[in-house]
């Protein structure tokens, strides 16, 4: 029961509230009259408002008890909904983040929010009149007890009563020979926490835990059920002596009361407190998470995946056995092992899967506050935001995602002036979108702003000297809008002008290709751009093609292959002292991976006819010359360590099937 | 001077020609017998290559290679001896590895000027133990990449 091994769990729920009140406020924005939207956002805040002050973040649980304020006005329609209004819920919401970040990195979550403080008050009493009448109809009988209450503890008291739920004082004893005093309070603890909510301790549930009572503790619990139920309850656990259970005076509660509380209460007359069993209209996905799942470190499933490798290479002998021994049964149990251990490996990979969500749900409010910031009307639309990438992507794939969205805001959608003139509706339409397709995850931005005016971008790239004049002429639609991307393009102060892009577009066009994804544009001038993703599902499964060189095996990702040929002598030419071959069309230089790795060239000329992988980069290829092909397979990419960091023309390794290493082929570096 | 705490370290012993070193146990990860190496092209050329070491692929050195003594040809008693050395796991080949050896703090001496065939530069002192000499490696410059010898790489 210390806080801290809970504060993962924290940090977790507090974002994933955070996140509900994020969208649902974009929701209210759109339909500023739908209450049930505030209702839903109020229930978010107020979840967070608990575990926080549990959680002993003070600042964060006095902001959000602010923002709660606010928008319990709302809700009792005493405040009309307003875009400044909302403007102040979005800086809480941003400020509320930053807390949280810092808590997750380590921070104390403390945070100078008297600005924003400030202007929720503001709102406030600008029209919040706070009501007077609370419903109280409680019994409030005898109170035995020093029990203080905070703020925050009195409100959910307060809270709980007017939900006709109960509010009990306990008092549990333990056996005097208790060994395990703690254990046993954890216990009753767990039994209070099934049947309602533990509001206050005392002792503190940290001097509890450590054991610093004697026999007895008190704890003021919240719940609907009746006093004999939790009392029989509580007896079941084992040491417990005597269970002493009271209402709790109501009226003790009132009399510290401030202002703010009282507002609280007919405000949160319909909220139901975080751990309600859910009924009625909030379906808390909270708890059923809860139920079914559980967090595991990325480290541990790594962990797996790595045994399960070893596995995987001992199987391989197993078959190699079993093919020599000839044994019946044998045969039979290796060959259930191997499909076992298939049905395994995609166990293992699905695990490490994550919804594309977690990335894609920080857009709509960026995107929110650069339109706001930029004076842009825009319709920003996410689609499918639960496409399941493998951990390791969703990791990288953020920034290069926000530098494009801020693109296409910034530079790409026209301002509602300019868009009026060339008659197209004044809010411009963004759309994010993510979908699977084969062994790949796409993710699309579309917007329908000004599109890439080829003109400028030839003539910077000319001005800039990343392409010659007659490089120039020979480009087409999709070369030209990718030099938007080259390295050395632009620079962030010069590009505004040319309706364009390109702020460090180098960056975001090397992230994706580093995670083995490509990317691509579309435009049309006038019309709108869309820059498309291609991302692997996984970074550390790719398909490969095995080649053999002597009596080395390498491998080849597939993901660069066009195709493999076997190429007779004679259709090799000559250009400028290199070896090249007309490959449908296209001039392709060969490049003899035999040299290049320093493979001992035995008796040549023996064969008449070359294998060669076309492999391409961009719009370049080449044609790696092997001795033979092995076939496609599916491999895990393990890098070559620390010591052998930057190997020329490798990018890593894998183990194949009979425990040998195998390197793979980095063929972004054969292509000049 | 090695471990400040203890003024006792333990040592494996291994063998290279005629030659008796000694690494600090607390380095070792383990001890290998040779297994299928394979090649890692334009690299220096006492990497050896990579081997699969229970699905961790680990790059092996050639210790006498490293040396620059004359190679050998592996037998039985050949040892792969895995290293961990500021966050790199690394291989070394060397002819045999049997001992462990407690040797007391005091005895061990700065290098000598010169000392077996060892460039001075990978030696962080020598000891005396029972009648041989055992040299201490400094595994930070048996590791270090940076050395005369040119990266022979492909343009």
């Amino acid at each position: 029961m210390d806080t801290n091994q809970y504060l993962e769990v924290f940090i977790d729920e507090s974002t994933e509230n955070l996140q509900v009140v994020n969208d649902r406020l974009l929701d209210l924005e759109k339909n500023a009259d739908d209450l049930s939207i505030v209702n839903d956002i109020f229930r978010a805040a107020h979840t967070l408002k608990g575990m926080s002050a549990t959680m002993g973040f003070e600042d964060l649980a006095d902001l959000t008890h602010k923002l709660e304020n606010v928008l319990d006005a709302i809700r009792n329609e005493q405040i009309n909904v307003s875009t400044s209004i909302l403007d102040v819920l979005f800086d809480s919401v941003e400020a509320l983040e930053d807390m949280i970040s810092d808590i997750s990195n380590g921070g104390d979550g403390k945070k100078d929010v008297q600005a924003i403080v400030g202007q929720l008050k503001a709102i406030e009493s600008g029209e919040a009149v706070g009501e007077n009448e609370s419903p109280k109809s409680e019994t409030a009988t005898q109170l035995s007890s020093d029990i203080s209450l905070d703020e925050f503890e009195q409100t959910v008291l307060e809270e709980a009563l007017s939900q006709g739920q109960h509010v009990y004082h306990i008092s549990v004893s333990l056996a005097e020979d208790c060994l395990l005093k703690a254990a046993r309070v954890y216990m009753v603890f767990e039994v209070l926490e099934q049947s309602g909510e533990v509001i206050k301790s005392i002792p503190t549930v940290e001097q509890l835990e450590d054991e610093q009572f004697d026999e007895t503790f008190d704890i003021i619990v919240v719940s609907e059920q009746d006093d004999e139920a939790i009392k029989a309850k509580i007896y079941k656990v084992s040491e417990v002596k005597d269970v002493q259970i009271k209402a709790f005076d109501s009226s003790r509660i009132r009399s510290e009361e401030e202002g703010t509380t009282e507002e609280e209460v007919s405000a949160t007359t319909e909220a139901k407190p975080e751990k309600e069993s859910e009924e009625t209209d909030s379906p808390k996905r909270q708890k059923a998470v809860s139920n079914k799942t559980i967090r595991v470190n990325i480290e541990r499933l790594d962990t797996l995946m790595n045994l399960f490798e070893e596995m995987i290479i001992d199987r391989g002998r197993l078959e190699q056995i079993s093919r020599e021994i000839e044994h019946q049964d044998f045969r039979e149990t290796v060959e259930r092992m191997t499909r076992i251990s298939s049905d395994l490996q995609n166990v293992i990979l699905t695990m490490r899967m994550v919804p594309i969500e977690q990335v894609f749900n920080r857009f709509p409010r960026m995107v929110r506050n650069l339109a706001r910031d930029l004076g842009k009307k825009i319709d920003f639309q996410i689609e499918g935001a639960e496409t399941e990438l493998d951990r390791t992507v969703i990791d990288e794939i953020g920034d290069p995602l926000v530098h494009l969205i801020r693109n296409a805001v910034d530079h790409g959608i026209e301002t509602p002036e300019k868009r009026a003139a060339s008659g197209k509706s004044e809010t411009g339409r963004l759309i994010l979108k993510a979908y699977h397709s084969g062994n790949h995850v796409f993710v699309e931005i579309k917007d329908d702003g000004g599109g890439i005016n080829q003109d400028k971008v030839l003539q910077k790239a000319l001005k800039n000297d990343i392409i010659t004049n007659e490089q120039a002429s020979n480009l087409n639609d999709r070369q030209i809008f990718e030099l938007i991307m080259a390295s050395g393009f632009s620079t962030a102060d010069q590009i505004s002008d040319i309706s364009g892009r390109g702020v460090g577009l180098d960056v975001v066009k090397n992230t994706i290709e580093s995670l083995g994804g490509t990317i691509e544009i579309d435009s049309e001038y006038g019309e709108g751009t869309t820059f498309s993703i291609k991302l692997p599902l996984t970074l550390s499964i790719i398909s490969v093609l095995l080649v053999v060189l002597k009596d080395e095996t390498f491998a080849v990702p597939l993901s660069s292959i066009i195709e493999t040929a076997v190429i007779h002598k004679k259709e090799i030419y000559k250009a400028r002292g290199r070896e090249v071959i007309d490959f449908r069309g296209n001039i392709v230089p060969l490049v003899h991976l035999k040299e290049v790795f320093a493979v001992e060239q035995d008796q040549d000329n023996a064969d008449d006819y070359y294998s060669v992988v076309i492999v391409r980069k961009g719009d370049q290829m080449a044609g790696l010359v092997v001795d033979s092909f092995i076939g496609q397979k599916e491999i895990v990419l393990k890098n070559l360590g620390q010591y052998l960091k930057d190997v020329f023309a490798i990018s890593g390794a894998t183990i194949l099937g009979d425990g040998e290493v195998a390197l793979i082929v980095d063929t972004n570096a054969l292509i000049k | 001077m090695l471990e400040t705490t203890s003024n006792q370290s333990k040592m494996i012993v291994f063998q290279l020609k005629d030659e008796y070193y000694g690494v600090p146990v607390d380095t070792v990860g383990s001890i290998e017998r040779v297994q299928q190496i394979t090649r890692v092209p334009n690299t220096q050329s006492f990497i050896k290559g990579v081997i699969n070491l229970r699905g961790v692929v680990t790059p092996i050195i050639d210790l006498r290679e490293r040396f620059q003594m004359d190679a050998a040809e592996f037998t039985d008693q050949t040892r792969i001896i895995i290293v961990h050395f500021d966050g790199k796991d690394v291989g070394l080949i060397v002819d045999s590895a049997k001992d462990v050896v407690d040797l007391p703090e005091d005895s061990i001496e700065p290098p000598p000027e010169v000392i077996g065939s060892v460039e001075v530069d990978y030696i962080r002192g020598v000891a005396k133990d029972n009648n041989r000499l055992l040299i201490l490696l400094n595994l930070e410059k048996v590791l270090s990449m940076d050395e005369k010898e040119s990266l022979s790489t492909v343009d």
